[in-house]
Protein backbone atom coordinates (compact mmCIF):
# COMPACT_ATOMS: atom_id res chain seq x y z
CA UNK A 1 0.00 0.00 0.00
CA UNK A 2 2.71 1.97 0.80
CA UNK A 3 4.75 1.53 -2.49
CA UNK A 4 1.69 2.78 -4.66
CA UNK A 5 1.31 5.75 -2.42
CA UNK A 6 4.71 6.17 -3.18
CA UNK A 7 4.45 5.47 -7.13
CA UNK A 8 1.17 7.82 -7.18
CA UNK A 9 3.25 11.13 -5.55
CA UNK A 10 5.87 10.51 -8.18
CA UNK A 11 4.25 10.25 -10.98
CA UNK A 12 1.63 13.46 -9.94
CA UNK A 13 4.75 15.02 -8.97
CA UNK A 14 6.41 14.61 -12.14
CA UNK A 15 3.96 15.01 -14.63
CA UNK A 16 2.13 18.38 -13.22
CA UNK A 17 3.57 19.44 -9.87
CA UNK A 18 7.47 19.84 -11.09
CA UNK A 19 6.52 19.80 -14.28
CA UNK A 20 9.93 19.46 -15.88
CA UNK A 21 9.65 22.12 -18.50
CA UNK A 22 7.83 24.49 -15.99
CA UNK A 23 9.72 24.38 -12.80
CA UNK A 24 13.04 22.40 -13.72
CA UNK A 25 13.40 24.58 -16.84
CA UNK A 26 14.77 21.41 -18.52
CA UNK A 27 14.00 20.83 -22.07
CA UNK A 28 13.15 24.20 -23.18
CA UNK A 29 14.70 23.92 -26.19
CA UNK A 30 12.73 22.03 -28.19
CA UNK A 31 9.81 23.77 -25.81
CA UNK A 32 10.68 27.20 -27.74
CA UNK A 33 11.70 25.31 -31.18
CA UNK A 34 9.29 22.74 -31.49
CA UNK A 35 6.22 23.80 -30.24
CA UNK A 36 3.99 25.08 -33.60
CA UNK A 37 2.08 22.59 -34.96
CA UNK A 38 0.21 20.24 -32.40
CA UNK A 39 1.04 16.93 -33.84
CA UNK A 40 4.69 17.36 -34.49
CA UNK A 41 4.85 18.60 -31.05
CA UNK A 42 2.59 15.49 -29.72
CA UNK A 43 5.26 13.27 -31.71
CA UNK A 44 8.23 14.81 -29.94
CA UNK A 45 6.51 14.39 -26.50
CA UNK A 46 6.44 10.95 -27.33
CA UNK A 47 9.75 10.15 -29.00
CA UNK A 48 11.53 12.00 -25.71
CA UNK A 49 8.82 10.48 -23.35
CA UNK A 50 10.32 6.42 -25.14
CA UNK A 51 13.88 7.93 -24.91
CA UNK A 52 13.92 8.87 -20.91
CA UNK A 53 12.11 5.73 -20.19
CA UNK A 54 14.96 3.31 -22.05
CA UNK A 55 17.61 6.33 -20.98
CA UNK A 56 16.08 5.32 -17.36
CA UNK A 57 15.98 1.87 -17.00
CA UNK A 58 19.50 1.90 -18.37
CA UNK A 59 21.08 4.63 -15.66
CA UNK A 60 18.79 2.81 -13.17
CA UNK A 61 21.02 -0.40 -13.28
CA UNK A 62 24.07 1.54 -14.24
CA UNK A 63 23.92 3.36 -11.10
CA UNK A 64 22.49 0.47 -8.53
CA UNK A 65 25.05 -2.18 -9.85
CA UNK A 66 28.15 -0.47 -11.34
CA UNK A 67 28.47 3.10 -10.57
CA UNK A 68 27.90 3.72 -6.67
CA UNK A 69 29.63 3.25 -3.90
CA UNK A 70 30.14 -0.25 -3.47
CA UNK A 71 28.02 -1.33 -6.06
CA UNK A 72 27.24 -5.14 -6.22
CA UNK A 73 29.23 -6.27 -9.93
CA UNK A 74 31.95 -3.53 -9.64
CA UNK A 75 33.01 -4.35 -6.02
CA UNK A 76 33.00 -8.47 -7.58
CA UNK A 77 35.37 -7.55 -10.51
CA UNK A 78 37.37 -5.51 -8.48
CA UNK A 79 37.69 -8.57 -5.81
CA UNK A 80 40.24 -10.64 -8.01
CA UNK A 81 42.37 -7.72 -8.06
CA UNK A 82 42.26 -5.96 -4.83
CA UNK A 83 41.86 -7.30 -0.88
CA UNK A 84 38.05 -8.11 -0.07
CA UNK A 85 38.19 -4.38 1.90
CA UNK A 86 38.96 -2.27 -0.66
CA UNK A 87 36.90 -4.22 -3.52
CA UNK A 88 33.52 -3.27 -0.95
CA UNK A 89 34.26 0.50 -1.11
CA UNK A 90 34.89 0.92 -4.85
CA UNK A 91 33.25 3.94 -6.08
CA UNK A 92 32.94 4.76 -9.93
CA UNK A 93 30.36 7.56 -9.56
CA UNK A 94 32.85 9.83 -11.09
CA UNK A 95 32.49 7.99 -14.78
CA UNK A 96 28.21 8.82 -14.16
CA UNK A 97 28.02 11.45 -16.02
CA UNK A 98 29.80 9.99 -19.10
CA UNK A 99 28.22 6.73 -18.65
CA UNK A 100 24.73 8.56 -18.48
CA UNK A 101 25.55 10.84 -21.81
CA UNK A 102 26.77 7.47 -23.50
CA UNK A 103 23.27 5.75 -23.03
CA UNK A 104 21.49 8.24 -23.75
CA UNK A 105 22.99 9.02 -27.13
CA UNK A 106 22.78 5.50 -27.98
CA UNK A 107 19.20 5.16 -26.79
CA UNK A 108 18.53 7.84 -29.24
CA UNK A 109 20.55 6.36 -32.15
CA UNK A 110 18.54 3.45 -31.25
CA UNK A 111 14.89 5.36 -31.90
CA UNK A 112 16.28 6.87 -35.13
CA UNK A 113 17.01 3.76 -36.45
CA UNK A 114 13.50 2.30 -35.42
CA UNK A 115 11.81 5.15 -36.90
CA UNK A 116 13.18 5.06 -39.84
CA UNK A 117 12.58 1.54 -40.29
CA UNK A 118 8.65 1.75 -39.01
CA UNK A 119 7.68 5.19 -39.25
CA UNK A 120 9.57 6.91 -42.18
CA UNK A 121 6.97 10.15 -42.21
CA UNK A 122 7.14 10.53 -38.91
CA UNK A 123 11.13 9.91 -39.00
CA UNK A 124 10.93 12.94 -42.20
CA UNK A 125 8.70 15.45 -40.01
CA UNK A 126 11.35 15.05 -37.07
CA UNK A 127 14.00 16.30 -39.11
CA UNK A 128 16.92 17.50 -37.38
CA UNK A 129 15.18 17.30 -34.04
CA UNK A 130 15.57 13.61 -33.60
CA UNK A 131 19.11 13.62 -33.07
CA UNK A 132 18.81 17.00 -31.18
CA UNK A 133 16.90 15.22 -28.41
CA UNK A 134 20.69 13.97 -27.32
CA UNK A 135 21.20 16.81 -26.16
CA UNK A 136 17.67 17.73 -24.51
CA UNK A 137 18.09 18.30 -21.13
CA UNK A 138 15.19 16.59 -19.80
CA UNK A 139 16.71 13.16 -20.28
CA UNK A 140 20.13 13.55 -18.71
CA UNK A 141 18.01 15.76 -15.82
CA UNK A 142 15.96 12.46 -15.24
CA UNK A 143 19.28 10.27 -15.16
CA UNK A 144 20.53 12.54 -12.71
CA UNK A 145 17.20 12.60 -10.65
CA UNK A 146 17.32 9.00 -10.62
CA UNK A 147 21.16 8.75 -9.33
CA UNK A 148 20.52 11.52 -6.43
CA UNK A 149 17.96 9.24 -5.19
CA UNK A 150 19.61 5.06 -5.84
CA UNK A 151 23.10 6.59 -4.37
CA UNK A 152 23.04 10.01 -3.09
CA UNK A 153 19.78 8.08 -0.43
CA UNK A 154 20.93 8.59 2.83
CA UNK A 155 19.37 5.48 4.32
CA UNK A 156 19.84 2.31 2.03
CA UNK A 157 16.13 1.53 2.53
CA UNK A 158 14.93 4.63 0.85
CA UNK A 159 16.89 3.83 -2.03
CA UNK A 160 14.49 4.08 -5.20
CA UNK A 161 13.79 0.53 -6.69
CA UNK A 162 13.47 0.14 -10.89
CA UNK A 163 9.51 0.69 -10.49
CA UNK A 164 9.93 4.14 -8.87
CA UNK A 165 12.96 5.20 -11.31
CA UNK A 166 10.85 4.37 -14.41
CA UNK A 167 7.97 6.09 -13.19
CA UNK A 168 9.61 9.32 -12.84
CA UNK A 169 11.09 8.84 -16.15
CA UNK A 170 7.84 7.66 -17.81
CA UNK A 171 5.50 10.77 -16.27
CA UNK A 172 8.52 13.30 -16.17
CA UNK A 173 7.88 12.56 -20.24
CA UNK A 174 4.14 12.74 -19.83
CA UNK A 175 4.48 15.80 -18.16
CA UNK A 176 6.88 17.29 -20.91
CA UNK A 177 4.23 16.29 -23.63
CA UNK A 178 1.92 18.28 -21.92
CA UNK A 179 3.60 21.41 -21.69
CA UNK A 180 4.70 21.30 -25.25
CA UNK A 181 1.78 20.20 -26.56
CA UNK A 182 -0.37 23.06 -24.95
CA UNK A 183 2.29 25.80 -25.73
CA UNK A 184 1.99 24.65 -29.84
CA UNK A 185 -2.06 24.47 -29.26
CA UNK A 186 -1.59 28.33 -28.18
CA UNK A 187 0.93 29.22 -30.77
CA UNK A 188 -1.17 27.73 -33.54
CA UNK A 189 -3.81 30.28 -32.41
CA UNK A 190 -1.12 33.24 -31.85
CA UNK A 191 -0.04 33.08 -35.49
CA UNK A 192 -3.00 34.39 -36.35
CA UNK A 193 -2.53 37.07 -33.76
CA UNK A 194 -1.07 40.77 -34.80
CA UNK A 195 1.91 40.79 -32.08
CA UNK A 196 4.86 43.54 -31.57
CA UNK A 197 7.21 43.17 -33.91
CA UNK A 198 9.75 42.79 -31.29
CA UNK A 199 8.28 40.06 -29.44
CA UNK A 200 7.83 37.83 -32.44
CA UNK A 201 9.34 34.31 -32.51
CA UNK A 202 10.73 33.31 -28.83
CA UNK A 203 10.37 36.40 -27.03
CA UNK A 204 6.23 36.05 -27.38
CA UNK A 205 6.51 32.38 -26.51
CA UNK A 206 8.32 33.08 -23.58
CA UNK A 207 5.87 35.80 -21.59
CA UNK A 208 3.60 32.61 -23.02
CA UNK A 209 5.82 30.16 -21.01
CA UNK A 210 5.48 32.55 -18.12
CA UNK A 211 1.45 32.73 -17.40
CA UNK A 212 1.92 29.02 -18.31
CA UNK A 213 4.17 28.66 -15.39
CA UNK A 214 2.24 30.69 -13.04
CA UNK A 215 -0.76 28.73 -13.62
CA UNK A 216 1.34 25.23 -12.47
CA UNK A 217 2.87 27.06 -9.68
CA UNK A 218 -0.82 26.88 -8.55
CA UNK A 219 -0.08 23.12 -7.72
CA UNK A 220 2.61 23.62 -5.47
CA UNK A 221 2.23 21.95 -2.19
CA UNK A 222 -0.60 19.27 -3.78
CA UNK A 223 2.11 16.84 -3.35
CA UNK A 224 2.68 17.29 0.29
CA UNK A 225 -0.75 17.81 1.05
CA UNK A 226 -2.03 14.53 -0.82
CA UNK A 227 0.64 12.53 1.07
CA UNK A 228 -0.29 13.74 4.29
CA UNK A 229 -3.88 12.80 3.31
CA UNK A 230 -3.12 9.05 2.61
CA UNK A 231 -0.95 8.28 5.12
CA UNK A 232 -3.96 9.35 7.50
CA UNK A 233 -7.05 7.29 8.26
CA UNK A 234 -9.54 6.73 5.58
CA UNK A 235 -12.33 9.54 6.35
CA UNK A 236 -9.85 12.19 5.95
CA UNK A 237 -7.91 10.91 3.14
CA UNK A 238 -11.73 11.32 1.24
CA UNK A 239 -12.41 14.59 2.44
CA UNK A 240 -9.00 16.33 1.60
CA UNK A 241 -9.58 14.09 -1.74
CA UNK A 242 -12.58 15.91 -2.68
CA UNK A 243 -11.55 19.60 -1.46
CA UNK A 244 -8.16 18.79 -3.84
CA UNK A 245 -10.53 17.87 -6.43
CA UNK A 246 -12.51 20.31 -6.24
CA UNK A 247 -9.56 22.73 -6.23
CA UNK A 248 -8.39 21.25 -9.36
CA UNK A 249 -11.41 21.99 -11.03
CA UNK A 250 -11.79 25.36 -10.28
CA UNK A 251 -8.29 26.15 -10.88
CA UNK A 252 -9.21 24.88 -14.29
CA UNK B 1 48.80 29.97 -39.66
CA UNK B 2 45.58 30.38 -38.16
CA UNK B 3 43.22 29.30 -41.30
CA UNK B 4 43.47 28.79 -44.66
CA UNK B 5 39.95 29.69 -45.89
CA UNK B 6 39.97 33.73 -47.31
CA UNK B 7 36.92 34.84 -45.77
CA UNK B 8 36.79 32.96 -42.58
CA UNK B 9 36.86 35.32 -39.63
CA UNK B 10 40.00 35.88 -37.65
CA UNK B 11 40.67 35.31 -33.88
CA UNK B 12 39.99 38.35 -32.88
CA UNK B 13 36.56 38.64 -34.63
CA UNK B 14 35.33 35.32 -33.41
CA UNK B 15 36.14 36.91 -29.90
CA UNK B 16 33.96 39.97 -30.19
CA UNK B 17 31.32 38.43 -32.42
CA UNK B 18 30.62 36.16 -29.64
CA UNK B 19 30.12 39.07 -27.08
CA UNK B 20 27.50 40.80 -28.46
CA UNK B 21 26.83 40.54 -32.53
CA UNK B 22 26.41 36.74 -31.82
CA UNK B 23 25.68 36.56 -28.07
CA UNK B 24 24.51 32.91 -27.57
CA UNK B 25 21.75 33.82 -25.09
CA UNK B 26 19.41 36.89 -26.81
CA UNK B 27 20.84 36.09 -30.53
CA UNK B 28 21.44 32.64 -31.12
CA UNK B 29 19.08 30.96 -28.06
CA UNK B 30 21.04 28.72 -27.38
CA UNK B 31 21.79 27.02 -23.46
CA UNK B 32 18.18 28.39 -22.32
CA UNK B 33 18.02 26.03 -19.61
CA UNK B 34 20.66 27.69 -17.53
CA UNK B 35 19.33 30.86 -18.44
CA UNK B 36 16.40 30.32 -17.01
CA UNK B 37 17.38 28.15 -14.18
CA UNK B 38 20.02 29.46 -12.27
CA UNK B 39 19.20 33.60 -12.66
CA UNK B 40 17.58 34.01 -9.71
CA UNK B 41 21.02 35.43 -7.77
CA UNK B 42 23.97 36.81 -9.43
CA UNK B 43 26.44 34.72 -7.39
CA UNK B 44 24.57 31.75 -8.67
CA UNK B 45 24.59 32.89 -12.30
CA UNK B 46 27.92 34.12 -12.66
CA UNK B 47 29.19 30.49 -11.11
CA UNK B 48 27.42 29.50 -13.50
CA UNK B 49 28.51 31.01 -15.96
CA UNK B 50 32.29 30.33 -15.07
CA UNK B 51 31.76 26.95 -15.02
CA UNK B 52 30.38 26.80 -18.31
CA UNK B 53 33.19 29.18 -19.78
CA UNK B 54 35.84 26.61 -18.29
CA UNK B 55 34.13 23.35 -19.97
CA UNK B 56 33.81 25.56 -23.53
CA UNK B 57 36.89 26.68 -23.64
CA UNK B 58 38.42 23.04 -22.55
CA UNK B 59 36.34 21.22 -24.57
CA UNK B 60 36.59 24.01 -27.93
CA UNK B 61 40.64 23.45 -27.64
CA UNK B 62 40.85 19.78 -27.16
CA UNK B 63 38.51 19.15 -30.26
CA UNK B 64 40.61 21.61 -32.10
CA UNK B 65 43.71 19.44 -31.28
CA UNK B 66 42.14 16.43 -32.40
CA UNK B 67 40.10 17.35 -35.84
CA UNK B 68 42.20 16.09 -37.90
CA UNK B 69 41.50 12.47 -36.56
CA UNK B 70 37.52 12.80 -36.48
CA UNK B 71 35.00 11.14 -38.60
CA UNK B 72 32.23 12.72 -39.61
CA UNK B 73 29.78 10.16 -38.06
CA UNK B 74 31.08 9.85 -34.68
CA UNK B 75 31.77 13.49 -34.05
CA UNK B 76 29.07 14.39 -31.67
CA UNK B 77 29.67 12.14 -29.60
CA UNK B 78 33.40 12.15 -29.00
CA UNK B 79 32.19 16.28 -28.57
CA UNK B 80 29.98 15.24 -25.76
CA UNK B 81 32.26 12.57 -24.43
CA UNK B 82 34.87 15.13 -24.16
CA UNK B 83 32.36 17.58 -22.67
CA UNK B 84 31.18 15.20 -20.73
CA UNK B 85 34.89 14.60 -18.77
CA UNK B 86 35.48 18.32 -18.60
CA UNK B 87 32.39 18.81 -16.57
CA UNK B 88 32.95 16.17 -14.26
CA UNK B 89 36.16 17.80 -13.27
CA UNK B 90 34.03 21.21 -13.14
CA UNK B 91 31.43 19.65 -10.54
CA UNK B 92 34.29 17.65 -8.84
CA UNK B 93 35.74 21.65 -8.22
CA UNK B 94 32.68 22.82 -7.70
CA UNK B 95 31.77 20.72 -4.88
CA UNK B 96 35.41 20.44 -3.25
CA UNK B 97 35.56 24.11 -3.31
CA UNK B 98 32.52 25.91 -3.48
CA UNK B 99 30.12 23.44 -1.35
CA UNK B 100 27.12 25.54 -1.27
CA UNK B 101 27.20 27.14 -4.95
CA UNK B 102 27.38 23.41 -5.69
CA UNK B 103 24.56 22.60 -3.59
CA UNK B 104 22.26 25.61 -4.76
CA UNK B 105 23.39 24.85 -8.62
CA UNK B 106 22.88 21.16 -8.19
CA UNK B 107 21.70 19.12 -11.31
CA UNK B 108 22.42 22.02 -13.48
CA UNK B 109 26.21 21.76 -13.66
CA UNK B 110 25.75 18.00 -14.91
CA UNK B 111 23.54 19.64 -17.20
CA UNK B 112 26.44 21.77 -19.03
CA UNK B 113 27.01 18.48 -21.02
CA UNK B 114 23.83 19.47 -22.77
CA UNK B 115 23.78 22.76 -23.44
CA UNK B 116 23.85 23.29 -26.85
CA UNK B 117 26.05 26.12 -26.65
CA UNK B 118 29.06 24.15 -26.56
CA UNK B 119 28.14 21.40 -28.60
CA UNK B 120 27.35 24.10 -31.34
CA UNK B 121 30.72 25.91 -30.66
CA UNK B 122 32.43 22.33 -30.97
CA UNK B 123 30.34 21.81 -34.74
CA UNK B 124 30.63 25.39 -35.86
CA UNK B 125 34.03 26.44 -34.95
CA UNK B 126 36.60 24.27 -33.19
CA UNK B 127 36.26 20.76 -35.30
CA UNK B 128 37.41 23.17 -38.36
CA UNK B 129 39.86 26.15 -36.66
CA UNK B 130 43.14 25.93 -35.06
CA UNK B 131 43.70 25.91 -31.37
CA UNK B 132 44.26 29.65 -31.30
CA UNK B 133 41.30 30.46 -33.24
CA UNK B 134 38.80 28.26 -31.40
CA UNK B 135 39.94 29.07 -28.29
CA UNK B 136 39.05 32.59 -28.32
CA UNK B 137 36.53 32.39 -29.76
CA UNK B 138 35.05 30.25 -26.65
CA UNK B 139 36.24 32.91 -24.58
CA UNK B 140 34.16 35.18 -26.64
CA UNK B 141 30.82 32.77 -26.09
CA UNK B 142 31.76 32.39 -22.33
CA UNK B 143 31.93 36.14 -22.01
CA UNK B 144 28.69 36.60 -23.88
CA UNK B 145 26.79 33.76 -22.11
CA UNK B 146 28.01 35.60 -18.91
CA UNK B 147 26.26 38.53 -19.95
CA UNK B 148 23.26 37.44 -20.73
CA UNK B 149 23.23 35.27 -17.99
CA UNK B 150 23.99 38.27 -15.13
CA UNK B 151 21.71 40.58 -16.91
CA UNK B 152 18.76 38.26 -16.10
CA UNK B 153 20.07 37.49 -12.62
CA UNK B 154 20.77 41.25 -12.37
CA UNK B 155 16.62 41.91 -12.65
CA UNK B 156 15.23 39.42 -11.64
CA UNK B 157 17.32 39.63 -7.93
CA UNK B 158 16.51 43.42 -7.73
CA UNK B 159 13.07 43.28 -8.17
CA UNK B 160 12.74 40.14 -5.96
CA UNK B 161 14.33 40.80 -3.31
CA UNK B 162 15.29 44.51 -3.31
CA UNK B 163 18.85 43.51 -2.96
CA UNK B 164 22.26 42.12 -5.19
CA UNK B 165 25.26 40.62 -3.33
CA UNK B 166 23.67 41.45 0.01
CA UNK B 167 23.20 45.26 -0.91
CA UNK B 168 20.13 46.64 -0.52
CA UNK B 169 19.56 48.66 -3.76
CA UNK B 170 16.07 49.03 -3.73
CA UNK B 171 14.40 50.50 -0.30
CA UNK B 172 13.56 48.55 2.73
CA UNK B 173 9.22 49.52 1.99
CA UNK B 174 10.54 47.95 -1.58
CA UNK B 175 7.46 44.93 -1.62
CA UNK B 176 9.41 41.93 -2.55
CA UNK B 177 8.36 40.55 -5.89
CA UNK B 178 8.00 37.17 -4.89
CA UNK B 179 7.21 35.89 -9.06
CA UNK B 180 10.48 37.17 -9.76
CA UNK B 181 12.41 34.70 -8.31
CA UNK B 182 10.01 31.92 -8.94
CA UNK B 183 10.04 30.06 -12.17
CA UNK B 184 7.70 32.32 -13.84
CA UNK B 185 9.71 35.33 -13.32
CA UNK B 186 12.25 33.69 -15.19
CA UNK B 187 10.35 33.46 -18.39
CA UNK B 188 9.17 37.05 -17.63
CA UNK B 189 12.08 38.57 -17.66
CA UNK B 190 13.60 36.76 -20.43
CA UNK B 191 10.68 37.40 -22.69
CA UNK B 192 10.77 40.96 -21.94
CA UNK B 193 14.53 41.57 -22.24
CA UNK B 194 14.81 39.62 -25.20
CA UNK B 195 12.16 41.95 -26.84
CA UNK B 196 14.37 45.12 -25.90
CA UNK B 197 17.44 43.37 -27.62
CA UNK B 198 15.40 42.60 -30.03
CA UNK B 199 13.87 46.12 -30.75
CA UNK B 200 17.61 47.98 -30.12
CA UNK B 201 19.01 45.73 -33.06
CA UNK B 202 16.55 45.94 -35.67
CA UNK B 203 17.54 46.60 -38.69
CA UNK B 204 16.35 49.74 -40.98
CA UNK B 205 16.67 51.86 -37.48
CA UNK B 206 20.09 52.94 -37.57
Amino acid sequence: MNYIIDITLIALSAAIINNFVFYYFVGICPFIGVSRKVDLAFGMGCAVTFVICIAAFISWTFTAYILMPGAPLSSWIAGFFTSPEQAAGIDLSILSYIVYIFAIASSVQFVEMYLRKAFPMLYKSFGVFLPLITTNCAILFACLTIMSKVAGAENPAEAWDLGRALTLAFFGGVGFTISIVIMSGIREELELCDVPKPFRGAAITLIIGGIMAMAFTGFTGVDAGLKKAMTQEKPVVQAVMKEKSMEKGSAL
Amino acid sequence: MTDNSSNAPTAMERFIQGILPENPTYRQLLGLCPTLAVTNGLKAALTMAAATGFVLLCANVMTSLIRGLLKPHLRIVVFTLTIATFVTIADRFLAAYLYDMSKTLGPYIPLIIVNCIIICRCEVCASKQSVWVSASDAVGQSLGFALGLSSIAIVREILGTGMIFQFRILPVQWPDWVIMVLPPGAFFTFGLLLAVVNRLTEPGKK
